[in-house]
């Protein structure tokens, strides 16, 4: 379908999502300040919420299957294939994140129903950030985003550490804003527009090439993003933060939070920089081969099992970026397979942590899996899949995310990035199979432990659910590949546009 | 016209935002420097505005608000920070390590 973006009727279809899941989220939001002394509030709230997101989700694929497309027309708002895919992404993670809070929330009294209100406003934001053509509105979706997620970083207002975890998240953040912004100042003072599109013909037509202000606006972006995504050498507050926060926030930060960060990296580089690859090929290459040896050493390191997920999901934040230094559609499409097989491993294992831990699952230790597989045979079996899909086990999705990454980065003739990512896979069995090991190979060391697990409410489904998906998509990878080479078209014509694109309003 | 001396004090003051957020351990001083950087970059705007036509002006109101909202975000989870720990100095806010 065509949409005609000059009317305003065309211009609120093509946010139409976006309207939707926030008027919900003002919604919930009213339901929360009605209901809010009632003891099972925060429930019903997550109900509502559930299904806001899961309507939500039925409009985006409405948009997808009938193919709603603009022309060529410099607009604010995408409306192409990756918009839809990455925003399923991001609302799949908050659906997963919003159904394993069910359970969490009630067991460590935090009785906050406007909990689940934020994590609806946080999605908008990052479906603006995954849809946004001009860098203005992907700064307004992040900051939209950034805002939510510092206040759920810090909710439970009990406990100190999340406190802390709200507070280092906050000042880093807002740090790495400034620097994204300023990279926008620059951009825009050198091409003389925040649209993407125009800023790739500005480039093109006027020789930009090896001007230094766009090689210092990408550089700012790539520092602002690097932050928000967690790569070394930015990534010194991601520890800290997952570990304070409450488990169902650390896994909402760990997935939909670095793919709406990996979703507006590619938008930006392949919009608006995909004919000069040569400004930010290089930089991309450092962040993702520094990311995904560092992040795999740290994790080597740990003991405790939410720091080492947390550092877990640095590597992987390296793995990433190596689809993003492939710079093309196929990098694209395996970006967009990877944080959908990422998203459910990462869920599933935090899930797991969360129904074995108790306080906030900050002492939970590597050893106290221990004969885990004896006392919840079922429970085992699933870590031990999220574990070989981080990994990247064959038979499972990770294994073919990477394979997939592997396939773009080599068709990019870039060898060396390729034989890293092996490496960095190779070390990171080093802290992934230790916990296999203590599941499944040591005996219990006492006779009442894991009596606290969990193994009901919604929790229990979405490990089911998580891990069945990644056998699935580890085995039949072929719907899920076809899906996401579907949602990287639009980047598939790279050749430079030779005519200026209308903007809305002028003349 | 005025832009290269605009943009070079820009650059120095977001120069002092980030020595500032990197050397001090306050945590309200950071944030101070945080808003200082976003300030200077509203600075750039304006200035390339004045060649480039109104854009940059509205992003300066985009960026005010963002600022804005997150000042208040920001000074709430400061306090609550306080509220445990008596003191805003992050050297002595430092419970998450390893």
């Amino acid at each position: 379908m065509q949409i005609d973006l000059a009317t305003p009727g065309g211009l609120a279809l093509s946010l139409l999502p976006e309207i939707f899941l926030v008027l919900w989220g003002c919604l919930v939001l009213l339901v929360a300040a009605w209901k809010h002394s009632e003891e099972n509030a925060t429930d019903l709230v997550g109900r509502i919420s559930l299904v806001g997101l899961l309507g939500t989700l039925a409009v985006v694929w409405w948009m997808w299957v009938g193919d709603w497309t603009a022309g060529e027309f410099a607009a604010m708002m995408a409306l192409d294939n990756f918009r839809y895919a990455t925003s399923s992404v991001f609302i799949i993670a908050s659906i997963l994140a919003v159904a394993m809070s069910f359970g969490y929330l009630g067991r460590e009294r935090i009785l906050i129903p406007e909990y689940y209100a934020l994590m609806l406003f946080g999605t908008a934001g990052m479906m603006f950030m995954g849809g946004g053509a001009d860098l203005i509105v992907i700064f307004i979706g992040l900051e939209l985003m950034s805002v939510c997620i510092y206040v759920l970083a810090g909710i439970n207002r009990r406990s100190v550490f999340s406190a802390e975890a709200a507070l280092k998240y906050f000042l880093l953040g807002a740090f790495a804003s400034a620097f994204f912004l300023y990279g926008i100042a620059l951009i825009y003072g050198a091409t003389g527009t925040t649209n993407l599109a125009l800023i790739d013909f500005q480039i093109a037509a006027s020789g930009l090439n090896d001007s230094v202000m766009i090689m210092l606006g990408v550089a700012f972006l790539l520092v602002g993003f690097g932050f928000k995504v967690g790569a070394v050498p930015f990534h010194m507050w991601a520890p800290d933060v997952y570990d304070g926060s409450p488990t169902p926030v650390t896994a909402y930060m760990a997935t939909a939070v670095k793919a709406a960060g990996f979703a507006a990296l590619f938008r930006i580089l392949l919009h608006g920089f995909g004919n000069s690859l040569e400004i930010w090929q290089t930089g991309v290459w450092w962040l993702a081969a520094i990311t995904m040896v560092l992040g795999n050493l740290f994790a080597l390191a740990q003991r405790n099992l939410k720091r080492m997920l947390a550092y877990s999901s640095i590597g992987h934040a390296g793995y990433l970026l190596v689809a993003v230094a492939s710079g093309g559609a196929m990098g694209a499409s395996a970006f967009i397979f990877y944080i959908v097989a990422y998203t459910l491993m990462t869920v599933g294992s935090f899930t797991v942590l969360s129904v074995i831990g108790r306080n906030g699952e900050r002492d939970v230790k590597i050893d106290d899996l221990s004969g885990l597989a004896s006392k919840h045979p079922w429970m085992a079996f699933a870590m031990l899949v999220f574990m070989l899909s981080l990994l990247g086990f064959p038979g499972t999705a990770g294994f073919m995310g990477k394979w997939y990454i592997l396939a773009a980065v080599l068709k990019a003739d870039q060898l060396s990035l390729a034989v890293v990512l092996v490496v960095a896979s190779v070390i990171s069995a080093g802290f992934y199979l230790p916990v296999v090991m203590a599941m499944y190979m040591k005996p219990t060391t006492d006779a009442d432990s894991h009596r606290n697990a969990i193994t009901s409410g919604a929790a229990k489904w979405v490990v089911i659910g998580t891990a069945l998906a990644l056998l699935v998509f580890g085995v039949w990878p072929n719907r899920l590949a076809d899906v996401s080479a579907n949602g990287a078209d639009n980047f598939r014509q790279v050749s430079p546009i030779t005519t200026p694109l209308s903007t809305p309003g002028a003349e | 016209m005025l832009l290269g001396p605009s943009l070079i004090v820009s650059a120095v003051l977001f120069s002092l935002g980030v020595a500032g957020v990197l050397l001090r351990r306050n945590a309200i001083i950071i944030f101070m420097c945080v808003e200082l950087m976003l300030n200077a970059v509203n600075l750039s705007f304006i200035a390339f505005a004045q060649q480039l036509g109104p854009e940059g002006h509205v992003i300066v109101f985009f960026v005010m608000a963002v600022a804005a909202a997150e000042a208040a975000v920001g000074l709430a989870i400061i306090i609550s920070i306080y509220r445990f720990k008596e003191t805003v100095n992050l050297q002595n806010i430092n419970l998450l390590k390893g």
